[in-house]
């Protein structure tokens, strides 16, 4: 398998008033052609940042994308998305990169039909005429699992129920025949038998269409029924990225382990979104110049408060931001 | 306890800064201020109209209500005919514009102040009465609400000064009662926020009395949104104080206000324009300044908008 | 939306009852509604006269009673001074409130929306700085010293424009605006040319950073698609109130700017029945000016419930 998408060293930071954000700090990552890749880790992360780096759908001010590079390959040759003019990344969004966010509510548009909102694609990338995008429309609403899709197309946002919209935005997505979908939290709004519904819709239409998928999530149920590999972040940084069951088996960083090892906990709004293990989020305005997790981390040793530990691997798929080796209980000697 | 002390404090400063005692939020409001020029001048213009007022029969040049025949209708320094004893000149009666200008903020401020004293001090008990009652209470109090908002405000202010007559203390109780609206309406949303929000349910259980939430969550939260309504509504008043004055129906004839300034002004308008001119400025220089003001305050207390600032 | 409409309708028609309440009841106020109407040197016998002839020697819930048969056929009585229909007044005069009202909004509209757009979308910029200038001046001016103001620098020292009165052109039957509506037009309309540039400003601003827009910019659209059938489409709907309160205010507003360029509207037949204690027409104004506003209002919502398909197809 050739890889669709290589990320490397991607840096993205928020300039604000009351300081500057450190949002990534050097994500690289790789996604095969067809395959589902799962990033996972707790809120501010930089899992959703990374995305919308990627797409250049970042509000810019305060964004800022400084540094790294994201190269895309299909049968047109090889692009860097970072370097991409306005004009360029727009036929990318959408056409070779579909995008399923996580609220649909807010991110359909509340005044216009939802066919309309699937048609402005079509007629952009793939520029059909009027009377063949009705069609189409009615077509992947169908494929999506809408009932009633014929008359349903004319409604508005509102009038569908959340599991519905989401569908709805999963065919936005996938309109164009896409290479990448990104899906961002799209189950977390949902309650369970929705949200299990919506996944197995997704992983249909990505093996009918071959699409490569990144799913963003906080439940590792999701990732561990879905994912050919994960993406572990901690602030603004990818601390271990291995095979699904590589990753559940051997977990590497301490990071996983604590995760892997946390049950999922309720929340104060009694949803279980959040996984997380003890101790509070880094600060993402003062990066310390040594390892980020080192407060929380039961392994950290005196190396750990003085360098900010490279990527090393630790298999062929396996790689992991760490100076400690869990699994002979001691630094690594090789970093 | 630990939810409900998160919405401590929070009132003028947003979340981040509630822990942080009374001089690091000075400090802070210090620091948005010098960011924002806009609203640093703002205060610095209407802190100019305060201090005029106050310091008035210091700074005055003559007496506001001197006539001078003998100087009467004189320009201001810089024309032909000016004379520095009158440096914005003079209106038909010789009376020095510069002194009664200055004597003017006197009124506008009162009003303002006085004005809107009331009607949010009114507006907070009635909105808390409103929100906390619900049901029928909550009903009634908003229906006069929108029945007044619904109102053609000019109209009936209008209507309601030419029957009460003309006196300081009629044009105050005008707009201190006829403002209330608003007022109530910004409390009772606050208080039906803090008890969707289940704030004040958790501090009840914890066996809070009624007094003690409003004290400890509500008003906190309100500070901010009330005193920035307050720096809008007061400019606004100050407004229409001064068109009531225009037209004849606010403080008597002989006080100096801006409003009767321009009344006077419009009589000898094509012939002595600055009679009428600097009054005028006087009343934008002062809403420039509360705007200006207000507005930074607003964007100030909305931490969305301030996380957009570089 | 029936049932919207039907809520709103009803709404509208209590809070008119609640403006008749006030109206009556403001001129008791005071206690004797007589002594407000008769000069101050008048004898007792002429109070008399005048408190018979006006019916205030009834009992107080038989005069209400009256009143508001009366409003209800649009009969407010005779004005004192003009010994005419109060009504009849108002509606001779409306015409040229109507003309300086709608002449001020499309001067407003013309300028302030177009600003507002351009402000909002390039936050910073230096129309940005422009639409934020407009804004505050709107807010800080006010219009009884613009007016002054314009004339003395565009009708008596330019010369351009008539300042006084409002001459009209007859054509084909129909009467229609002259260049005598620019100066007042201007003065009245600033302040809501004011208001429509910081609204369309601070939606466009706000509408920019909604989730959806980012799924337009995630679909490819240009700038331009996503501008017209996103953002603006969405900022025009809350747009269309503004635009009917700002009406509403613009025609009930202008006694200042009618009393100085004496303009022949209702304003000025305000200022006129006020100076002469002719409370009879004043409450009739009241209540008219308030039906326009009211009515006015009652459409908007009603344009705006058809505007926004989640009020025109919700329940
Ligand atoms: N517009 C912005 N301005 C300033 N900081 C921002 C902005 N958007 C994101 N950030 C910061 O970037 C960091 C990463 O945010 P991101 O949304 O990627 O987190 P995430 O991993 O997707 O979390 P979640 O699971 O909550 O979605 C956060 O600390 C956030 O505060
Ligand atoms: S580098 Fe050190 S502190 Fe950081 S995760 Fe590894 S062991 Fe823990
Ligand atoms: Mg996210």
């Amino acid at each position: 398998m050739a890889p669709i998408l290589e990320v490397s060293d991607l840096v993205t930071r928020f300039y604000t008033f009351d300081g500057v954000v450190h949002a990534l700090n050097g994500v690289s990552f790789d996604l095969q052609a067809g395959e589902t890749l799962a990033i996972v880790g707790e809120s501010g992360s930089g899992k959703s940042v990374t995305m919308m780096s990627l797409l250049h759908l970042l509000p810019m001010p305060p964004a800022r994308i400084e540094g790294g590079s994201a190269l895309f390959h299909d049968d047109s040759g090889t692009i860097d998305l970072l370097k991409l003019n306005r004009a360029e990344i727009s036929r990318v969004r959408g056409g070779r990169i579909g995008f399923i966010f996580q609220d649909a509510l807010s991110a359909l548009n509340p005044v216009m039909t939802v066919g309309r909102q699937i048609a402005e694609s079509l007629e952009r990338h793939l520029g059909l005429g009027h009377e063949q995008c009705r069609r189409r429309v009615v077509e992947l609403l169908e494929k999506v699992g809408i009932p009633g899709a014929k008359q349903r197309y004319r409604n508005y946002p509102h009038q569908f129920s959340g599991g519905m919209r989401q569908r709805v935005m999963i065919a936005v997505a996938m309109a164009c025949n896409p290479k990448i979908v990104i899906a961002d939290e799209p189950t977390t709004a949902l309650d369970v038998t929705v949200q299990a519904q919506i996944v197995e819709l997704t992983q249909q239409l990505q093996r009918e269409l071959g699409i490569a998928v990144i799913w963003i999530t906080h439940d590792l149920g999701v990732v561990a029924g879905i994912a050919d590999r994960v993406l572990v972040m901690y602030a603004g940084r990818p601390v271990e990225i291995a095979p699904v069951d590589d990753l559940y088996d051997h977990p590497g960083h301490p990071y996983t382990i604590g995760l892997l090892e946390a049950l999922p906990r309720m929340d104060a709004a009694g949803s279980k979104r959040l996984i997380s293990i003890e101790g509070s989020p880094p600060d993402l305005m003062a990066p310390p110049a040594h390892c980020q997790f080192a407060w929380r981390c039961r392994y950290a040793f005196e190396r750990c408060w003085n360098e900010v530990p490279p990527q090393v691997s630790v298999g062929p798929q396996h790689h992991i931001t760490c100076f400690y080796d869990v699994n002979r209980e001691r630094p690594r000697d090789n970093v | 306890m630990a939810d409900a002390a998160q919405t401590k404090g929070t009132g003028l400063l947003v979340d981040q800064e509630a822990d942080q005692g009374l001089g690091a939020k000075l400090v802070y409001v210090g620091r948005l201020l010098w960011r924002d020029k806009s609203g640093l001048l703002g205060l610095i213009m209407f802190l100019t109209v305060v201090f005029s007022a106050v310091l008035a029969p210091w700074i005055s040049p003559h007496p506001p209500l001197k006539q001078d025949l003998r100087a009467a209708k004189r320009p201001p320094v810089w024309a032909a005919k000016g004379d520095i004893s009158h440096p914005l000149g003079t209106d038909n009666l010789g009376r020095d514009l510069l002194s009664r200008i200055i004597y003017g903020s006197r009124v506008s401020l009162t009003v303002g102040f006085f004005g809107v004293l009331i009607a949010g001090s009114l507006g907070l008990v009635i909105g808390l009465v409103s929100g906390y009652a619900g049901g029928r209470t909550d009903n009634v109090i908003m229906g006069g609400v929108n029945l007044i908002l619904a109102l053609p405000y000019l109209v009936f202010v209008v209507f309601i000064a030419a029957i009460l007559g003309r006196s300081l203390i009629n044009v105050i109780l005008i707009f201190g009662f006829t403002d209330i609206p608003i007022f109530v309406r910004i409390t009772r949303g606050e208080v039906l926020r803090l008890r969707e929000s289940g704030f004040v349910e958790s501090a009840k259980s914890i066996g809070a009395g009624r007094l003690r939430i409003i004290f400890d969550h509500i008003l906190p939260n309100l500070l901010g949104p009330l005193i920035t309504i307050a720096t809008f509504e007061m400019s606004a008043m100050i407004f229409y104080e001064a068109g009531l004055g225009f037209l004849g129906l606010s403080v008597p004839p002989s006080v100096p206000s801006w409003g009767n300034m321009l009344a006077t002004g419009r009589k000898y308008l094509t012939i002595y324009p600055w009679i009428a001119t600097f009054p005028g400025l006087a009343i934008v220089f002062t809403g420039l300044g509360m705007n200006l003001f207000g507005d930074w305050l607003r964007d100030a207390l909305d931490p969305r908008m301030r996380r957009l600032k570089r | 939306m029936q049932r919207y409409i039907l809520s709103r309708l009803f709404q509208s028609i209590m809070i008119l009852f609640g403006v008749l309440f006030i109206i009556f009841f403001m001129l008791q106020a005071t206690g004797d509604p007589v002594s407000l109407m008769v000069s101050r040197n008048a004898s007792p016998e002429e109070i008399e006269a005048v408190r018979e002839a006006m019916g205030f020697n009834r009992p107080l819930i038989v005069q209400f009673g009256d009143f508001i048969a009366g409003a209800v056929v649009g009969d407010f009585g005779d004005s004192l001074r003009h010994k005419q229909p109060a009504m009849d007044l108002i509606l001779e005069r409306l015409p040229a409130t109507v003309e300086l009202a709608t002449t001020a909004l499309f001067m407003a509209m013309l300028i302030g929306i177009p600003l507002g757009l351009l402000g909002g979308s390039n936050p910073g910029s230096l129309w940005d700085t422009l639409a934020r200038g407009a804004g505050l001046i709107g807010q800080t001016i006010p219009n009884f010293w613009l007016a002054l103001i314009l004339i003395i620098v565009f009708a008596v020292k330019l010369g351009w424009l008539p300042a006084f009165g409002r001459e009209t052109w007859q054509f084909l039957g129909i009467t229609l605006p002259t260049r005598s509506v620019i100066l007042p037009a201007f003065a009245l309309g600033l302040f809501t040319m004011g208001q429509l540039v910081r609204f369309t400003r601070s939606a466009v601003m706000e509408i920019r950073s909604e989730d959806f827009v980012r799924t337009a910019y995630s679909k490819g659209l240009s700038d331009r698609q996503i501008y017209i059938r996103h953002i603006l489409r969405n900022a025009a709907i809350p747009l269309i109130s503004i635009i009917g309160v700002q009406f509403g205010y613009l025609l009930s507003g202008s006694i200042y700017i009618e009393t100085i360029c004496s303009w022949p509207g209702l304003g000025n037949l305000l200022a006129e029945a006020i100076g002469n204690r002719d409370f009879a027409l004043v409450q009739a104004i009241a209540f008219f000016t308030s039906l326009v506003v009211v009515t006015l209002n009652l459409l908007t919502d009603i344009a705006y419930g058809l505007a926004d398909p989640r009020i025109r197809y919700g329940d």
